[in-house]
């Protein structure tokens, strides 16, 4: 069934082979071609804008009021490049190694040279369509560093640069629906794929503002719907981020891979009660200079500032000397878990850990008194000239701490927990970005490709953007050349109206329960159990506990779930209960993925498997593969292994200690 | 930072659809957190509702941490509420106390029809933007990024245009519904960049037409939009919006 | 607007600057308007400038009809109004310039009345004074006549008053409108145009308070 379709040759040499050997089609071609792109994210909008400068008719699909809301946006940090500006000792392969060895050598080889090969144009790219990257005073590219890498490569704007980078990709995509090669639906969201003779040829979309089923025919359709960490109801994705598109892939025949392989995200700000709707991310540069910490005594309720100093256990520092409180995500997440399980958490919950600025604040005071030749100043005035340097480099996040929390991070040690941010599982694709599905694709974080089992910081922004700038367009036309002479097909095609009918009996049945309970409560005791059970840390007893929990909340879900209003308008709570009945089906097959890896590795520990320090122990030889599901049936599901061959780099075991 | 519980009486906007005529309703929500953020106690409100057999309060919202711009509720006479450079869901329940009335619409303005409830339209946005607010670059195309060294107050200024969200705060906020600071931003934001420069002339043009197309009201500079935009676009932006508007049309060929 | 406006500030300083001739009386209690009469003559009399009073004119009827339309478009512009207003993010007397204007306005057909027409036509109330052999209006005269009357001294302050308001929104607005973005231009202009409009106001204001008070004449 999986067929990767990888190039032969040197692994440097397969995407220059490719492009110099797929098929092309012509321009006149091109304008019968029609193509459905679902998702406006940096994946959607860069794959629509430039289907359509190429001359493709596309059709795009958002759930949002516009193309630019796609939670793309919210990604703070960066985007990596092979540039090598810095002259830092980058290149190409060294991107390439970093994020191999950083997914836990669970991605494939060739996939992800590609990404670092055309890591570079994308911030050409960028740059000529006016995306304002952080500069420097000659006027030249400023870059910094992040996690799990040696290197300066990460471009930036503020904070904000998946917005910025978003809105780039959106004004090209707009630039497109101007010209007329690109028609935009906004406020519509994908319920079916439409196969006709095995090959995806359209989708079934409501328009959410008047709730009427539309049919849509496309020669091909693309995915770009992004992940699914808001099966955990609890995450930093955006409220509306959903699986439904990719599932319905997924009963439609595409494989999905590696579901389990999640990523928690070690700084958010933690959960502050039960009415908490999502969790917000705290920018991973913050634990540059912050000091993680929790008290020595469990169950300790003194104010963090009454805590003295050898009360304190600064357990990053105390179990990793060597790269202390820059671990990778995983390695940090699962040590603020362990803490808080054994007691010693902060704040109400407990669910939290300390993270201080204190020490950073006294360093940079007393850096900026060398800086301006003074001696003799008071404890008083370094405190205040290191909180302006601390607010020069953080200020941003410091605000929006402050915003959510009420309290002052300058004054009080910030409170941070884990939280799930992004999903290096998705649609299983080939090298060409195709599911198992013949004219079915996806990109960006939907679909698995190129993170393995844990991403690195400032890959995402770069992963969905290489799929939809540079390599959908070469990828598409080698396998629309052939569709050259098919016809748009009617949308009055029995296909169509089969379709059509499966989603509009589903949407009645859901709207005829009229049971008792909300869409929101059944979807937040998902979200419990796929956080106790196939959270940070995972186990065959939980895990098949929490499959029959699962299977008993489906059942109960599609008895008791209620839902007011009206199928033909506006229904947010419809809308919500077509997304969470599919997160329900997605977190059963998590947990039968996370059952079957015995074994740790990434986003992924099974407690079964880690070494007697506590750290996670990989089963190479067991577990070199991507599991890829197929469905078979409510509960089945078939396991297909594509092996992973690592032919340029030697898997080795991570060590931060 | 002491927390504690309200109830709350909330005077909210409904409407059946763009059809209908809508009217306020007011609802009591009790044992709000003051760690809760506005939406969430809409979230604690609308649960009530349902269970109680009414439909929902309908509101855009989807980041839920400020950058998306999608919120867009008039809390109590100011767009996003109380708090400065602030989105609604970034607004925190500690704002208000206990026996407080809060009064809740939508976006008013013509050129945003409301939808449903508090939700409207605002694809005039994106109309605007598709009317010029892009750099005509095809997908490889690109120099190197570095070929074209950008002085850093032009980039730095660019990217502070640039950080407009597109929630239409300024509009609701304008008594004359005007969406200068919304394209100005966007003007701005290129036109301070040499990569902008080749569409200058027509991108401002065209651009401005749009929006007057659109129905948006014209700017008397009252400086309400810069007070209520929760990424504090400076009114600086209007007055190089009109620069850039006035020398286009001098020097325009027809 | 913008343009306009700006033309019509200019106006002001010379209206004012002739005007305050009358002050030349604080310093010559025998002066009788001398000055100021003299004055009047030279603008009344110069074609040149009675050709630059028709464009004063149109100016200010196109300023009135582009606000009155500015203001009646823009109030289309959101035909469902709000339940509570937003008032925190702007001056009161920015989102209140048709109001400002109307009151300048009615303010203004009075001025009008009471000098423009009588100099011009009427000649009521108005007597001859001789300079230098050349006969002219005694405007001077003229004015303390007018502002003999407390109600007539009430509306004059509250149109400079309106008028303030108006300028210390308009003159800032005014350029902005023109495309001036520097912050430096910007800061600069607003200060000016705040100190602009508290002194012509003040100096129209002193006029009739002047008289009425016995100040001069």
């Amino acid at each position: 069934m999986l067929n990767a379709k990888i190039p032969s040759g040197p692994l440097e040499n397969k995407w220059a082979d490719y492009k110099g050997h797929c098929k092309l089609v012509n321009p006149a071609n091109k304008r019968k071609l029609e193509v459905i792109v679902v998702g406006t994210g940096l994946a959607g909008a860069s794959a629509a804008a430039s289907l359509g400068e190429l001359g493709y008719k596309v059709k795009a699909f958002c759930f949002q009021d516009s193309p630019r809301r796609a939670h793309s946006i919210a990604a703070q940090g960066g985007i990596n490049a092979a540039k090598n500006y810095q002259n830092d000792g980058d290149s190409v392969f060294r991107l390439f190694y970093d994020t191999i060895k950083g997914g836990d050598y669970r991605a494939r080889e060739a996939n992800v040279h590609r990404l670092a090969e055309v890591s570079t144009n994308i911030i050409d790219q960028c740059v000529a369509q006016g995306v304002p990257f952080a500069r420097e005073y000659g006027g030249l590219l400023s870059n910094r560093s992040f996690g799990g890498t040696q290197v300066q490569r990460t471009f930036y704007a503020a904070g904000q640069t998946g917005q910025q980078l978003l809105i780039g990709a959106y004004q090209a995509l707009e630039r497109q629906v101007a010209l007329g090669n690109v028609t935009m639906y906004s406020r519509h969201e994908m319920l079916e794929v439409v196969t006709i003779d095995g090959k995806a040829r359209g989708i079934i979309a409501r328009d959410l503002v008047n709730g009427k089923l539309e049919r849509h025919f496309g020669h091909a359709v693309l995915l770009c719907s992004g992940g699914y960490g808001n099966v955990f109801y609890l995450s930093t994705n955006a409220m509306g981020s959903n699986v439904t598109a990719a599932w319905k892939a997924h009963k439609k025949g595409a494989a999905f891979a590696n579901p389990c392989f999640t990523q928690i995200h070690p700084t958010c700000i933690p959960v502050s009660g039960d009415h908490q709707s999502k969790l917000t991310l705290m920018s991973e540069s913050l634990r540059n200079d912050g000091r993680i910490w929790v008290p020595k005594k469990q169950n300790d309720t003194r104010k963090a500032t009454d805590i003295p100093e050898e009360e304190r256990d600064y357990y990053l520092e105390r179990r990793y000397p060597a790269f202390g409180n820059l671990v990778p995500r995983d390695v940090a997440s699962r040590a603020a878990k362990e803490r808080c399980d054994a007691g010693y958490g902060v704040g109400s919950s407990k669910q939290a850990v300390y993270l201080d600025y204190a020490d950073a604040i006294l360093r940079y005071g007393k850096i900026e008194a060398g800086k301006q030749g003074r001696s003799n100043v008071s404890e008083e005035e370094i405190i205040a000239m290191g909180k302006e340097v601390v607010k020069a480099k953080y200020g941003n996040l410091f605000d929006m701490y402050e915003k959510i929390t009420g309290e002052n991070p300058y004054e009080v040690p910030m409170r941070i927990y884990p939280a799930v941010h992004y999903t290096m599982g998705g649609l299983w694709v080939d090298y060409e970005l195709q599911t198992t599905v013949p004219g079915l694709y996806a990109l960006g974080e939907a679909n698995f490709s190129d993170h393995g089992a844990n991403r690195l910081g400032a890959s995402a922004l770069m992963q969905g953007l290489a799929d939809g700038y540079f390599v959908i367009p070469y990828t598409l036309g080698n396998n629309l050349a052939d569709e050259i002479y098919s016809k748009a097909i009617e949308t009055t095609h029995p296909a169509f109206e089969e379709a059509e009918k499966a989603v509009s009996d589903r949407i009645n049945h859901l709207m005829n329960i009229k049971g008792k309970q909300t869409v929101e409560s059944f979807h937040k005791r998902l979200g419990k159990i796929m956080w106790d059970k196939c959270g940070m840390a995972r186990n065959k007893e939980g895990l098949e506990q929490a499959i029959r929990e699962i299977q008993a909340l489906k059942k109960e879900f599609w008895s008791d779930v209620r839902i007011p209003g009206e199928v033909n308008e506006m229904n947010t709570e419809l809308d919500k209960a077509n997304r969470v009945a599919d997160f329900i089906e997605l977190g059963e097959l998590m947990c039968v993925d996370a059952l079957t890896r015995d074994e740790s590795c990434g986003g992924h520990f099974r407690e079964e498997f880690q070494t007697p320090e506590g750290e996670a122990l990989r089963d190479d030889a067991g577990h070199m593969y991507v599991s890829a599901w197929e469905l078979k049936g409510e509960h089945q599901w078939e396991l297909h292994k594509e092996p992973l061959n690592y032919e340029v780099i030697k898997p080795t075991q991570r060590n931060y200690k | 930072m002491e927390h504690y519980h309200m109830n709350l009486n909330l005077k909210v906007w409904r409407q059946k659809n763009s059809n209908t005529k809508g009217d306020f309703k007011t609802y009591q929500v009790k044992n709000i957190s003051s760690e809760m953020s506005f939406l969430e106690m809409f979230d604690v409100l609308n649960e009530q509702l349902i269970t109680e057999g009414e439909e929902p309060v309908a509101f855009d919202h989807d980041c839920r941490e400020g950058i998306c711009g999608m919120c867009s509720m008039y809390i109590n006479g100011k767009p996003h509420g109380p708090w400065q450079a602030n989105t609604t869901c970034q607004l925190h329940m500690r704002a208000f106390k206990d026996g407080d009335t809060i009064v809740v619409e939508p976006w008013r303005a013509n050129a945003f029809p409301v939808i449903k409830d508090l939700t409207v339209n605002r694809s005039a946005f994106d109309r605007i933007i598709q009317a010029g607010g892009y750099i005509s670059v095809n997908t490889g195309n690109a120099v190197d990024g570095n070929a074209l060294p950008i002085n850093k107050d032009n980039a730095d200024n660019s990217f502070a245009a640039a950080m407009c969200i597109g929630c239409g705060a300024c509009v609701a906020a304008c008594k004359n519904s005007s969406a200068m600071l919304f394209l100005s931003a966007k003007v701005s934001h290129l036109a301070l960049l040499p990569q902008g420069e080749p569409e200058r002339k027509s991108r401002v043009m065209n651009m401005v037409a749009q929006m007057d197309k659109e129905g948006f009201g014209a700017c008397t500079n009252t400086g309400a939009c810069e007070a209520t935009c929760p990424k504090e676009i400076s009114l600086t932006n209007i007055a190089r919006l009109n620069s850039e508007y006035l020398g286009a049309s001098l020097s325009a060929d027809k | 607007m913008g343009l306009t406006g700006i033309s019509l500030v200019l106006f002001l300083i010379v209206h004012a600057g002739i005007n305050a001739c009358i002050f030349a009386d604080l310093v010559d209690p025998d002066e009788n308007g001398a000055m100021f009469n003299k004055a009047a003559h030279f603008m009344g009399s110069t074609v040149l400038i009675r050709i630059m009073e028709i464009g004063l004119f149109a100016g200010i009827l196109l300023h009135i009809y582009q606000g009155y339309l500015l203001t009646l478009e823009n109030k289309q512009k959101r035909a469902v109004g709000y339940a509570v207003t937003y008032k925190d993010g702007s001056k009161w007397y920015s989102r209140s310039m048709g109001l400002l204007g109307t009151l300048i306005l009615i303010f203004l057909i009075l001025h009008l009345y009471h000098f423009w027409v009588s100099a011009r036509f009427t000649h009521q109330g108005l007597d001859s004074v001789t300079y230098n052999g050349i006969e002219m209006h005694n405007m001077f005269a003229l004015m303390k006549a007018t502002f003999s009357e407390w109600w007539i001294i009430a509306v004059y302050s509250a149109g400079c008053i309106s008028l303030a308001y108006h300028l210390a929104h308009g003159f800032q607005s005014a350029f902005r409108t023109l495309g001036v973005y520097n912050n430096r231009y910007t800061l600069m202009l607003t200060s000016i145009g705040y100190a602009y409009s508290i002194i012509i106001a003040l100096v129209f204001i002193l006029m009739p308070v002047s008289f009425k008070m016995g100040w001069i004449g």
